[in-house]
Protein backbone atom coordinates (compact mmCIF):
# COMPACT_ATOMS: atom_id res chain seq x y z
CA UNK A 1 0.00 0.00 0.00
CA UNK A 2 1.39 3.60 -1.12
CA UNK A 3 1.67 6.26 1.71
CA UNK A 4 -1.10 8.64 0.38
CA UNK A 5 -3.83 5.69 0.30
CA UNK A 6 -2.63 4.77 3.06
CA UNK A 7 -3.23 8.66 4.55
CA UNK A 8 -6.20 8.76 3.14
CA UNK A 9 -7.89 5.18 4.75
CA UNK A 10 -6.05 6.56 7.69
CA UNK A 11 -7.76 9.69 8.36
CA UNK A 12 -11.09 8.25 6.81
CA UNK A 13 -10.51 5.83 10.15
CA UNK A 14 -10.39 8.77 12.24
CA UNK A 15 -12.99 10.77 11.13
CA UNK A 16 -14.84 7.62 11.65
CA UNK A 17 -14.09 6.75 14.96
CA UNK A 18 -14.85 10.28 15.68
CA UNK A 19 -18.34 10.81 13.63
CA UNK A 20 -19.88 7.25 15.20
CA UNK A 21 -19.56 7.73 18.55
CA UNK A 22 -20.07 11.50 18.19
CA UNK A 23 -23.55 10.48 16.60
CA UNK A 24 -23.94 7.44 19.79
CA UNK A 25 -23.08 10.42 22.56
CA UNK A 26 -25.34 12.53 20.64
CA UNK A 27 -28.54 10.23 20.83
CA UNK A 28 -27.98 11.54 24.60
CA UNK A 29 -29.78 14.84 23.78
CA UNK A 30 -32.90 15.38 26.05
CA UNK A 31 -32.61 12.08 26.87
CA UNK A 32 -29.68 12.39 29.68
CA UNK A 33 -30.11 11.29 33.52
CA UNK A 34 -29.62 14.79 34.38
CA UNK A 35 -29.50 17.93 33.10
CA UNK A 36 -25.95 18.51 33.67
CA UNK A 37 -24.58 15.24 31.66
CA UNK A 38 -27.41 15.90 28.99
CA UNK A 39 -25.32 19.15 28.62
CA UNK A 40 -21.64 17.04 28.53
CA UNK A 41 -22.87 14.21 26.44
CA UNK A 42 -24.32 17.02 23.92
CA UNK A 43 -20.69 19.11 24.18
CA UNK A 44 -18.57 15.70 23.61
CA UNK A 45 -20.67 14.87 20.44
CA UNK A 46 -19.91 18.48 19.54
CA UNK A 47 -16.04 18.26 20.21
CA UNK A 48 -15.91 14.71 18.15
CA UNK A 49 -18.33 15.30 15.19
CA UNK A 50 -15.84 18.80 15.10
CA UNK A 51 -12.85 16.55 14.60
CA UNK A 52 -14.55 14.37 12.56
CA UNK A 53 -15.15 17.36 10.39
CA UNK A 54 -10.95 18.00 10.22
CA UNK A 55 -10.58 14.19 9.51
CA UNK A 56 -12.96 13.69 6.83
CA UNK A 57 -12.00 17.12 5.15
CA UNK A 58 -8.63 15.61 4.83
CA UNK A 59 -9.03 12.37 3.58
CA UNK A 60 -11.38 14.14 0.41
CA UNK A 61 -7.91 15.98 -0.05
CA UNK A 62 -5.92 13.44 0.20
CA UNK A 63 -8.30 11.17 -1.88
CA UNK A 64 -8.36 14.14 -4.51
CA UNK A 65 -4.23 12.94 -4.65
CA UNK A 66 -4.44 9.78 -4.97
CA UNK A 67 -7.14 9.56 -7.48
CA UNK A 68 -7.25 12.75 -9.55
CA UNK A 69 -9.62 11.30 -11.90
CA UNK A 70 -12.44 10.72 -9.57
CA UNK A 71 -14.37 13.51 -8.69
CA UNK A 72 -13.54 15.26 -5.11
CA UNK A 73 -15.45 14.17 -2.27
CA UNK A 74 -15.86 17.11 0.28
CA UNK A 75 -16.75 16.32 4.64
CA UNK A 76 -20.65 15.78 3.60
CA UNK A 77 -20.17 13.49 0.36
CA UNK A 78 -18.13 11.12 3.27
CA UNK A 79 -20.27 11.42 5.66
CA UNK A 80 -23.49 11.11 4.07
CA UNK A 81 -22.84 9.34 1.03
CA UNK A 82 -20.78 6.44 2.22
CA UNK A 83 -22.68 3.03 3.23
CA UNK A 84 -21.32 1.01 6.25
CA UNK A 85 -19.30 -0.92 4.76
CA UNK A 86 -17.15 2.09 3.50
CA UNK A 87 -17.08 3.14 7.06
CA UNK A 88 -13.27 2.17 8.68
CA UNK A 89 -14.38 2.82 12.51
CA UNK A 90 -13.69 0.62 15.10
CA UNK A 91 -16.41 -1.33 16.57
CA UNK A 92 -16.80 -0.57 20.03
CA UNK A 93 -17.77 3.27 18.68
CA UNK A 94 -20.61 1.95 16.94
CA UNK A 95 -22.68 -0.13 19.67
CA UNK A 96 -25.63 1.01 20.58
CA UNK A 97 -25.70 3.14 23.50
CA UNK A 98 -27.28 1.40 26.39
CA UNK A 99 -27.47 2.57 30.11
CA UNK A 100 -25.80 5.25 31.07
CA UNK A 101 -23.08 3.07 33.03
CA UNK A 102 -22.69 1.42 29.03
CA UNK A 103 -22.32 4.69 27.35
CA UNK A 104 -19.58 5.63 30.09
CA UNK A 105 -17.39 2.51 30.40
CA UNK A 106 -17.51 2.70 26.35
CA UNK A 107 -16.58 6.71 26.24
CA UNK A 108 -13.64 5.44 28.98
CA UNK A 109 -12.25 2.58 27.12
CA UNK A 110 -11.96 4.67 24.21
CA UNK A 111 -11.30 8.07 25.76
CA UNK A 112 -8.17 6.21 27.26
CA UNK A 113 -6.94 5.33 23.96
CA UNK A 114 -7.86 8.53 21.96
CA UNK A 115 -6.06 11.02 24.75
CA UNK A 116 -2.71 8.77 24.39
CA UNK A 117 -3.33 8.94 20.31
CA UNK A 118 -4.05 12.11 19.83
CA UNK A 119 -0.84 13.33 21.76
CA UNK A 120 1.69 10.87 19.63
CA UNK A 121 0.26 12.94 16.79
CA UNK A 122 0.89 16.52 18.24
CA UNK A 123 4.23 15.34 16.95
CA UNK A 124 3.19 13.49 13.48
CA UNK A 125 5.19 14.39 10.52
CA UNK A 126 2.25 15.45 8.79
CA UNK A 127 1.52 18.30 9.14
CA UNK A 128 -2.72 18.26 8.67
CA UNK A 129 -2.72 15.31 11.51
CA UNK A 130 -0.58 17.05 13.51
CA UNK A 131 -2.47 20.33 13.44
CA UNK A 132 -5.75 18.59 14.50
CA UNK A 133 -4.10 16.58 17.01
CA UNK A 134 -2.65 19.57 18.08
CA UNK A 135 -6.84 20.95 18.99
CA UNK A 136 -7.99 17.41 19.44
CA UNK A 137 -5.87 16.52 22.50
CA UNK A 138 -6.92 19.55 25.00
CA UNK A 139 -10.80 18.40 24.16
CA UNK A 140 -9.57 14.76 24.16
CA UNK A 141 -8.26 15.51 27.74
CA UNK A 142 -11.77 16.97 29.47
CA UNK A 143 -13.75 13.49 27.44
CA UNK A 144 -11.00 10.95 29.68
CA UNK A 145 -11.41 12.88 32.37
CA UNK A 146 -15.16 13.16 32.45
CA UNK A 147 -15.67 9.38 31.67
CA UNK A 148 -13.03 8.29 34.35
CA UNK A 149 -14.94 10.13 37.21
CA UNK A 150 -18.17 8.86 36.40
CA UNK A 151 -17.20 5.68 35.71
CA UNK A 152 -15.59 5.73 39.32
CA UNK A 153 -19.10 7.09 40.36
CA UNK A 154 -20.62 3.97 38.97
CA UNK A 155 -18.20 1.42 40.32
CA UNK A 156 -18.02 2.75 43.28
CA UNK A 157 -21.34 3.74 44.08
CA UNK A 158 -24.47 1.60 45.28
CA UNK A 159 -24.87 -2.08 44.13
CA UNK A 160 -27.23 -1.42 41.27
CA UNK A 161 -24.32 1.04 39.68
CA UNK A 162 -21.75 -1.09 40.15
CA UNK A 163 -23.46 -3.94 38.62
CA UNK A 164 -24.31 -2.25 35.45
CA UNK A 165 -21.01 -0.76 34.98
CA UNK A 166 -19.31 -4.28 35.35
CA UNK A 167 -21.81 -6.12 33.13
CA UNK A 168 -20.84 -3.42 30.50
CA UNK A 169 -17.32 -3.50 30.93
CA UNK A 170 -17.90 -7.37 30.75
CA UNK A 171 -19.81 -6.75 27.50
CA UNK A 172 -17.22 -4.46 26.22
CA UNK A 173 -14.03 -6.02 26.74
CA UNK A 174 -13.89 -7.99 23.24
CA UNK A 175 -14.26 -5.04 21.41
CA UNK A 176 -10.69 -3.22 22.83
CA UNK A 177 -8.51 -5.47 20.71
CA UNK A 178 -9.81 -3.85 17.85
CA UNK A 179 -8.20 -0.75 18.86
CA UNK A 180 -4.68 -1.87 19.02
CA UNK A 181 -5.08 -4.28 16.27
CA UNK A 182 -3.24 -2.50 13.16
CA UNK A 183 -4.10 -2.65 9.17
CA UNK A 184 -2.24 -2.44 6.73
CA UNK A 185 -2.73 1.14 6.61
CA UNK A 186 -1.66 1.76 10.21
CA UNK A 187 1.47 -0.17 9.26
CA UNK A 188 2.74 1.72 6.62
CA UNK A 189 1.94 4.97 8.26
CA UNK A 190 3.59 3.82 11.66
CA UNK A 191 6.45 2.16 9.81
CA UNK A 192 7.09 5.79 7.93
CA UNK A 193 6.85 7.59 11.54
CA UNK A 194 3.58 9.29 10.43
CA UNK A 195 1.88 8.36 13.24
CA UNK A 196 2.13 6.15 16.69
CA UNK A 197 2.20 2.13 16.44
CA UNK A 198 -0.80 0.74 18.04
CA UNK A 199 1.16 -1.35 20.28
CA UNK A 200 2.86 1.50 21.89
CA UNK A 201 -0.43 2.70 22.98
CA UNK A 202 -1.75 -0.07 24.49
CA UNK A 203 1.16 0.18 27.68
CA UNK A 204 -0.60 3.26 28.09
CA UNK A 205 -3.83 2.46 27.77
CA UNK A 206 -3.70 -0.28 30.01
CA UNK A 207 -1.65 1.44 32.86
CA UNK A 208 -5.00 4.16 32.57
CA UNK A 209 -7.69 1.53 32.47
CA UNK A 210 -6.24 -0.68 35.76
CA UNK A 211 -5.38 2.87 38.08
CA UNK A 212 -9.64 3.98 37.16
CA UNK A 213 -10.67 0.86 37.13
CA UNK A 214 -8.90 0.09 40.95
CA UNK A 215 -10.34 3.25 41.99
CA UNK A 216 -13.74 2.57 40.62
CA UNK A 217 -13.58 -1.01 42.40
CA UNK A 218 -14.34 -2.10 39.32
CA UNK A 219 -12.63 -5.86 38.25
CA UNK A 220 -10.66 -6.21 35.14
CA UNK A 221 -12.32 -8.89 32.52
CA UNK A 222 -9.93 -11.80 31.26
CA UNK A 223 -8.48 -10.95 27.24
CA UNK A 224 -10.60 -13.26 25.45
CA UNK A 225 -11.77 -13.63 22.25
CA UNK A 226 -11.55 -9.99 20.69
CA UNK A 227 -13.87 -8.75 17.76
CA UNK A 228 -12.51 -7.29 14.55
CA UNK A 229 -13.44 -6.48 11.55
CA UNK A 230 -14.52 -2.48 11.63
CA UNK A 231 -11.13 -1.17 10.41
CA UNK A 232 -12.26 -3.46 6.98
CA UNK A 233 -15.62 -2.19 7.17
CA UNK A 234 -17.48 -5.14 8.18
CA UNK A 235 -19.78 -3.79 11.05
CA UNK A 236 -22.05 -5.43 14.02
CA UNK A 237 -25.79 -5.16 13.11
CA UNK A 238 -25.94 -1.43 15.01
CA UNK A 239 -23.68 0.83 12.33
CA UNK A 240 -26.57 0.15 9.73
CA UNK A 241 -29.78 1.38 11.27
CA UNK A 242 -27.31 4.26 12.70
CA UNK A 243 -26.07 5.41 9.77
CA UNK A 244 -29.49 5.01 7.95
CA UNK A 245 -31.05 7.41 10.69
CA UNK A 246 -28.22 9.94 10.51
CA UNK A 247 -28.12 10.05 6.73
CA UNK A 248 -31.89 10.03 6.48
CA UNK A 249 -32.10 13.23 5.20
CA UNK A 250 -29.91 12.77 1.86
CA UNK A 251 -30.87 9.05 1.10
CA UNK A 252 -34.72 10.87 1.12
CA UNK A 253 -33.60 13.76 -0.95
CA UNK A 254 -30.63 12.94 -2.64
CA UNK A 255 -27.92 16.03 -3.13
CA UNK A 256 -30.37 18.17 -1.14
CA UNK A 257 -28.50 21.10 0.00
CA UNK A 258 -28.88 22.01 3.97
CA UNK B 1 -6.33 51.05 0.97
CA UNK B 2 -6.59 50.33 4.57
CA UNK B 3 -3.70 49.01 6.62
CA UNK B 4 -3.54 45.37 8.64
CA UNK B 5 -3.61 47.39 11.71
CA UNK B 6 -6.55 49.09 10.77
CA UNK B 7 -8.42 46.01 9.29
CA UNK B 8 -7.99 44.97 12.54
CA UNK B 9 -9.46 47.43 14.34
CA UNK B 10 -12.08 46.97 11.92
CA UNK B 11 -12.85 43.83 13.10
CA UNK B 12 -13.13 44.85 16.43
CA UNK B 13 -16.82 44.95 15.12
CA UNK B 14 -17.20 40.97 14.88
CA UNK B 15 -18.12 39.87 18.58
CA UNK B 16 -18.04 35.93 19.65
CA UNK B 17 -22.34 35.31 19.01
CA UNK B 18 -22.50 33.21 22.65
CA UNK B 19 -20.94 36.01 24.54
CA UNK B 20 -21.47 39.12 22.19
CA UNK B 21 -19.62 41.27 24.89
CA UNK B 22 -15.87 40.03 23.39
CA UNK B 23 -14.76 40.84 19.97
CA UNK B 24 -12.88 37.77 18.46
CA UNK B 25 -9.80 40.22 18.75
CA UNK B 26 -10.20 39.47 22.64
CA UNK B 27 -11.01 36.05 22.67
CA UNK B 28 -7.69 35.23 20.13
CA UNK B 29 -9.74 33.80 17.30
CA UNK B 30 -8.53 36.69 15.11
CA UNK B 31 -4.77 35.17 14.01
CA UNK B 32 -3.71 37.55 11.71
CA UNK B 33 -4.60 39.94 9.44
CA UNK B 34 -1.72 40.74 6.09
CA UNK B 35 -2.31 43.42 2.96
CA UNK B 36 -0.13 41.91 0.35
CA UNK B 37 -0.91 43.88 -3.33
CA UNK B 38 -4.36 44.89 -2.32
CA UNK B 39 -5.50 41.67 -1.34
CA UNK B 40 -6.41 41.12 2.59
CA UNK B 41 -5.85 37.75 4.48
CA UNK B 42 -7.44 37.48 7.72
CA UNK B 43 -6.82 34.46 9.89
CA UNK B 44 -8.93 32.80 12.31
CA UNK B 45 -8.79 29.58 14.41
CA UNK B 46 -11.13 27.90 16.19
CA UNK B 47 -11.60 28.12 20.21
CA UNK B 48 -12.81 24.25 20.29
CA UNK B 49 -12.76 21.31 16.98
CA UNK B 50 -16.89 21.45 16.93
CA UNK B 51 -17.32 25.10 17.56
CA UNK B 52 -20.59 26.21 16.20
CA UNK B 53 -20.21 29.74 16.01
CA UNK B 54 -16.88 29.39 13.92
CA UNK B 55 -18.94 29.60 10.42
CA UNK B 56 -20.86 32.48 11.79
CA UNK B 57 -17.75 34.64 12.54
CA UNK B 58 -16.00 34.34 9.26
CA UNK B 59 -19.66 35.07 7.39
CA UNK B 60 -19.18 38.62 10.30
CA UNK B 61 -15.79 39.41 9.18
CA UNK B 62 -16.33 38.64 5.21
CA UNK B 63 -19.48 41.47 5.77
CA UNK B 64 -17.49 43.83 8.00
CA UNK B 65 -14.93 43.85 5.21
CA UNK B 66 -17.29 44.13 2.51
CA UNK B 67 -19.28 46.70 4.21
CA UNK B 68 -15.72 48.69 4.75
CA UNK B 69 -15.77 48.67 0.91
CA UNK B 70 -12.56 46.07 0.95
CA UNK B 71 -13.27 43.84 -2.32
CA UNK B 72 -10.61 41.37 -2.40
CA UNK B 73 -10.17 39.14 0.72
CA UNK B 74 -9.69 35.56 1.86
CA UNK B 75 -10.56 34.26 5.42
CA UNK B 76 -8.27 31.13 5.97
CA UNK B 77 -8.86 29.16 9.22
CA UNK B 78 -6.07 27.55 10.31
CA UNK B 79 -5.97 25.07 13.63
CA UNK B 80 -2.26 25.37 13.77
CA UNK B 81 -0.71 26.60 16.54
CA UNK B 82 -4.15 25.29 18.97
CA UNK B 83 -6.33 28.37 20.31
CA UNK B 84 -5.53 28.16 23.81
CA UNK B 85 -7.39 30.73 26.65
CA UNK B 86 -4.16 32.14 27.45
CA UNK B 87 -4.67 34.37 24.07
CA UNK B 88 -8.10 35.97 25.85
CA UNK B 89 -6.74 39.52 25.77
CA UNK B 90 -6.64 41.35 29.30
CA UNK B 91 -9.68 43.52 28.17
CA UNK B 92 -10.87 40.28 27.20
CA UNK B 93 -10.86 38.58 30.37
CA UNK B 94 -12.39 41.74 32.44
CA UNK B 95 -15.54 41.63 29.85
CA UNK B 96 -15.85 37.96 30.86
CA UNK B 97 -16.08 38.77 34.05
CA UNK B 98 -18.54 41.83 33.94
CA UNK B 99 -20.80 39.26 31.26
CA UNK B 100 -20.91 37.63 34.47
CA UNK B 101 -18.37 33.95 33.45
CA UNK B 102 -15.35 33.55 35.35
CA UNK B 103 -12.27 34.33 33.21
CA UNK B 104 -9.92 30.99 31.95
CA UNK B 105 -7.54 30.27 34.90
CA UNK B 106 -4.28 30.73 33.31
CA UNK B 107 -2.56 27.29 31.99
CA UNK B 108 0.76 28.27 34.43
CA UNK B 109 -1.50 27.05 36.79
CA UNK B 110 -0.75 23.91 38.08
CA UNK B 111 -3.53 22.87 39.29
CA UNK B 112 -5.47 23.68 36.02
CA UNK B 113 -2.46 21.67 34.09
CA UNK B 114 -3.10 19.11 36.51
CA UNK B 115 -6.76 18.54 35.67
CA UNK B 116 -7.04 19.47 39.61
CA UNK B 117 -9.98 22.43 39.72
CA UNK B 118 -8.49 25.49 40.01
CA UNK B 119 -9.66 28.49 42.25
CA UNK B 120 -12.56 29.71 40.87
CA UNK B 121 -13.78 33.29 42.19
CA UNK B 122 -17.34 33.95 41.64
CA UNK B 123 -18.27 36.95 38.92
CA UNK B 124 -21.30 37.62 40.95
CA UNK B 125 -19.80 38.04 44.38
CA UNK B 126 -16.45 37.75 44.35
CA UNK B 127 -16.50 34.70 47.39
CA UNK B 128 -13.73 31.81 46.10
CA UNK B 129 -16.04 29.16 48.40
CA UNK B 130 -17.27 27.76 45.13
CA UNK B 131 -17.43 24.45 43.53
CA UNK B 132 -17.70 22.86 40.07
CA UNK B 133 -20.88 21.54 39.27
CA UNK B 134 -19.85 19.98 35.56
CA UNK B 135 -17.27 19.94 33.12
CA UNK B 136 -19.38 20.66 30.17
CA UNK B 137 -21.32 23.74 30.32
CA UNK B 138 -24.00 26.28 28.42
CA UNK B 139 -21.46 26.10 25.84
CA UNK B 140 -18.30 23.73 24.50
CA UNK B 141 -15.61 26.18 25.77
CA UNK B 142 -17.31 26.68 29.73
CA UNK B 143 -18.06 24.51 33.11
CA UNK B 144 -20.86 24.81 35.31
CA UNK B 145 -20.07 26.13 39.00
CA UNK B 146 -21.61 27.06 41.61
CA UNK B 147 -21.34 29.38 44.25
CA UNK B 148 -21.75 28.24 47.57
CA UNK B 149 -21.49 32.16 49.24
CA UNK B 150 -24.53 33.96 46.99
CA UNK B 151 -25.91 30.44 45.90
CA UNK B 152 -25.96 31.22 42.33
CA UNK B 153 -24.75 28.95 39.26
CA UNK B 154 -22.09 30.79 37.19
CA UNK B 155 -20.19 29.40 33.93
CA UNK B 156 -16.43 29.26 34.00
CA UNK B 157 -14.33 29.51 30.60
CA UNK B 158 -12.68 26.31 31.05
CA UNK B 159 -8.64 26.13 30.62
CA UNK B 160 -7.70 25.13 27.40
Amino acid sequence: MKIEEALFRYALRMGDNSLVLGHRNSEWCGHGPVLEEDIAQANIALDLIGQARSYLTYAGEVEGKVRPSAPLRTEDDLAYLRGEREYLNVQLVELPKGDYARTIVRSFLFDAFHLPLQQALTTSSDERLKGIAEKAVKEVAYHLRHSSEWLVRFGDGTEESHRRAQEALDDLWRYTGELFAADEAEEVLAKAGVTPKLTDLHKEWSATVDRVLREATLKRPADGWMASGGKQGVHTEHLGPMLAEMQTLQRSYPGVEW
Amino acid sequence: MPSAAEIEQLLEAVKDPEIPVISIRELGVLREVSVNNGEVEVTITPTYSGCPAMDFMRVEVEKTLKQAGIAHFSVKQVLSPAWTTDWISDSGRKKLLDFGIAPPPHSADIRALKGRSPVVACPLCGSTNTELLSQFGSTACKALYRCKACKEPFDLFKCH
